[in-house]
């Protein structure tokens, strides 16, 4: 199993609140089954998880594909607009862009990308506003404590 | 700890006492935010998260970080859907009349010093 490659793709629509953590929790399995390490599924499963509330709550919907070999995994999330006008604001812990009614559910916490790029060894992120907001992160698959 | 005994101490209420083997999950620690994303980042593996959200998308939450189970604060009740979802993903959900503050004081002394005090 370890030596071929797994792909995995998933749509995610706009608004979708009962189906969030559908394709993260997906995911989750499909790494487990393929013999990724616990630690490194958690990483993965939460980038995932964040990335599709993203897409949820605040794009026009987008897609999520995660790959993986003996190396690494990569999580590409994908949406087609609106994008993010203030990136580097977007990064800050604790800047949120919720409406009062998404507050109300616990979102807006403002620790999105800051937890996905906590939890990822490359985390790069490309946003035009009017067009949408591209993903790339990759985890690594090294021994706990190869990665300290 | 075990979640009986945490249950037991503290009267909680179970919502889904269909997970099985509830009784015996391992109760490390807990965490207390009402912010999805902070307890993402804040919760740790077989901790009871205690909030008084208890909408669907909290057991997606739970799920992910593996929590020993949520504690729905303040009387609060979860609607159907998410007491099924919760059941269906293998996620207790508790509940307590007391507030976040109070609650998570005497889950603080029974998990640090075995009594409530």
């Amino acid at each position: 199993m370890d030596s071929e490659k797994i792909r995995l793709v998933y749509r995610i629509k706009p608004m979708d609140l009962a189906n969030a953590g559908v394709a993260s929790s997906h995911v989750k399995i499909e790494l487990q089954r393929y013999g990724i390490e616990e630690d490194v599924v958690k990483r993965v499963g939460i980038i995932c998880f964040e990335a599709e509330m993203n897409m949820i709550l605040y794009s026009v919907g987008g897609k999520l594909k995660v790959e993986a070999n003996s190396d690494a995994v990569e999580i590409f999330a994908e949406d087609n607009g609106p994008g993010i006008e203030d990136l580097e604001k977007a990064m800050q812990p604790g800047y949120s862009t919720a409406p009062p009614w998404a507050q109300d559910y616990g979102f807006g916490a403002g620790m999105g990308f800051p937890n996905m790029k906590q939890n990822s060894d490359v985390f790069e992120v490309e946003s035009t506003p009017g067009v949408g907001t591209k993903i790339h992160a990759i985890v690594y698959r090294r021994k706990r404590d190869e990665t300290k | 700890m075990k979640l009986s005994e945490v249950v037991k101490a503290l009267e909680l209420k179970v919502f889904n006492p269909e997970v099985e083997g509830w009784e015996m999950i391992e109760v490390t620690w807990g965490y207390t935010s009402d912010l999805l994303s902070d307890v993402i980042a804040g919760l740790s593996k077989d901790e009871l998260w205690i909030t008084i959200q208890r909408h669907l998308n909290v057991i997606a939450v739970a799920k992910l970080k593996d929590a020993a189970g949520i504690v729905i604060t303040k009387g609060f009740v979860p609607d159907e859907a998410t007491i099924k979802k919760a059941t269906e993903e293998g996620v207790v959900l508790l509940g307590t009349e007391l507030n976040s503050f109070e609650f998570c004081g005497k889950l603080y002394n029974l998990l640090r010093y075995g009594e409530i005090k």
